[in-house]
């Protein structure tokens, strides 16, 4: 493990984004992301990029969209009250295909709520809170380790799929320190490359050198934003395929399936291991893609499987994608705590143990 | 000992957070897992600190939890808050300068330094985690001595060479 080295998640997440190719960088403070801000205003200027503290979430969105729109590479964070706020900006970053990578530590609510852990946000993230037909992909990584990996390849991912990329993580990842190894620095793209790397970008020229490009979310034509808008949906139905990332284990042989995401994940492998001890056999299914979601992956519980547990920090919005996965195969149960209480490994093998029992497997 | 499960707890500016970074930084040069979680929210000094630290030689699922083997406290409300989580067998750590009251369980093993009047005696009152940390470490052996003093040299080396040998003076003071 020597080339490892403890560091805080907030801290990690910054350096991963760095690391990733992210110069621009426009935050608000918002706990329990700070360390992000105050970490970037010290790092970023010794990568060469700029950080801008802005007078609001709305302003560092449309700034992040101006420096994506300007082919820059661009990451920026927040929390759930936080992220409500960019909203818009981000209907208007999918509806423009402007790259940016957008990191949410998720507190809990609803309103200002607490600053605790939670995962209420699910639906913020996955459903979106913006206006008209568009989809971001959203990753939630469940260690400090596998944030950095996501963060550093969604810096490359946005860019490729023309889209904004949504991390979800929460207090409890942000907060923590781990072991991380850091990926290698990605090469800089030099403001007079961007043309050849993004050509639609607007760097004052157009790909043919004959125009300048724009990029709009505005189309008053009906039939011009309908093609648009099936345009964008082939991406998604692309996306659907290639960017589905999720792990399982036990599922040929478990008597109960907890299905669960980021750091709940990580609590429930530790109750599947005390409900090993009495006896009980539990899979797992973790989703690290959120959008799209590993629907597929609930077609290998087995008929041995009695019943299918939602594990989250959130009133059932997990559960809602469970019961796509699973439709009326197998009964679904949610295992919940909210309000920034989070369950140990115990109380879930126990409420694990007391449904199984209550649906006689 | 596979895996071991510990609170720090006492109050924000006795250095609660720094205990818990050395023991996981030290468990890492020992090629062992760690994590670390620290209470988080409107923390300020004289207020309420904690952190959870496990060390490991498995990988680690839940960085929580719900026993422990080890609990440090360097003030009573993080006594009354943490004593609860011990296993049976486990191990509080009092610093009995500032916690005057009985433990409540009998099924723990108890171990009461008045760290703040050593470190006071000492002439630093802000050495009182380093004592604490050095009589956890030989009490509990969930990283091996040498690791945190190489942890310790690094981390006040670069600052100056009286803080150094202070806080190893104070390391090794509670035999």
């Amino acid at each position: 493990m020597s080339d490892k080295i403890l560091l805080k998640g907030n801290e990690a997440f910054s350096e991963a984004a760095m690391r990733g190719g992210c110069r621009y960088y426009f935050g608000y403070p918002i706990t329990p992301q700070n360390e992000i801000p105050e970490y970037m205003s010290r790092e970023l200027p010794k990568y060469g990029g700029s950080f801008i503290q802005a007078e609001s979430e709305i302003c560092a969105i449309n700034m992040a969209y101006g420096a994506a729109a300007a082919g820059g590479r661009v990451f920026i964070t927040s929390s759930s009250p936080g992220i409500a706020l960019m909203q818009e900006g981000l209907s208007f970053l999918a509806s423009a295909e402007v790259p940016t990578v957008l990191l949410a530590v998720s507190r809990c609510g609803p309103g200002i709520g607490g600053i605790q852990p939670g995962q209420a946000d699910y639906f913020q993230a996955t459903r979106g809170g913006g206006n008209g037909d568009y989809k971001i992909p959203v990753f939630a990584p469940s260690s400090v380790q596998e944030s950095v990996d996501l963060i550093y390849e969604s810096m490359q991912l946005s860019d490729e799929w023309r889209n904004p990329f949504f991390i979800f993580t929460d207090g409890i990842l942000a907060q923590m320190m781990e072991p991380v190894k850091l990926p290698e620095k990605r090469p800089d793209i030099q403001t007079k490359d961007i043309r050849k790397h993004k050509p639609w970008a607007l760097t004052g020229y157009g790909a043919d050198d004959s125009k300048r490009n724009t990029v709009i979310s505005l189309r008053m034509q009906p039939d011009a934003l309908e093609t648009h808008v099936h345009k964008l949906f082939e991406k998604y139905a692309h996306a659907e395929k290639e960017l589905v990332r999720v792990e399982s284990f036990g599922l040929e042989d478990a008597q109960v399936v907890i299905v669960a995401y980021g750091i709940v994940a990580r609590i429930a492998k530790e109750a599947i291991e005390i409900l090993a001890e009495q006896g009980i056999k539990a899979g797992l299914i973790r989703p690290i893609s959120l959008w799209p979601f590993p629907y597929s992956e609930f077609k290998k519980i087995s008929n041995k499987t009695k019943v299918v547990i939602s594990a989250e920090l959130s009133m059932g919005q997990l559960i809602q994608d469970v019961q796509l996965g699973v439709g009326d195969r197998l009964p679904i149960r949610l295992v919940n705590r909210t309000g920034g209480m989070i369950p140990s490994s115990l109380e879930i093998a126990q409420r694990t143990k007391k449904i199984l029992e209550e649906i006689g497997g | 000992m596979d895996t071991y499960k510990m609170f720090f707890a006492g109050s924000g500016g006795q250095g609660i957070l720094l205990m818990g970074q050395m023991v996981g930084n030290a468990a890492m040069l020992e090629q062992k897992e760690a994590t670390f979680f620290p209470s988080y929210g409107p923390e300020m000094r004289g207020g309420t600190a904690n952190c959870t630290v496990i060390v490991s030689e498995k990988p680690i699922s839940s960085p929580l939890i719900h026993e422990s083997d080890c609990v440090v406290a360097m003030t009573l409300p993080s006594m009354l808050k943490f004593e609860p989580t011990l296993k049976p067998g486990g191990l509080l750590m009092l610093n009995s300068t500032l916690i005057h009251r009985e433990p409540q369980r009998t099924d723990i093993s108890v171990m009461k330094i008045p760290v703040t009047e050593l470190a006071n005696t000492m002439g630093n009152a802000r050495i009182a985690n380093i004592i604490m940390l050095g009589a956890f470490i030989r009490a509990t052996h969930a990283v091996s001595s040498e690791s945190i003093e190489q942890i310790l040299n690094g981390f006040f080396g670069g600052k100056s060479a009286a803080l150094l040998e202070l806080n190893l003076k104070a390391y090794h003071h509670w035999q």
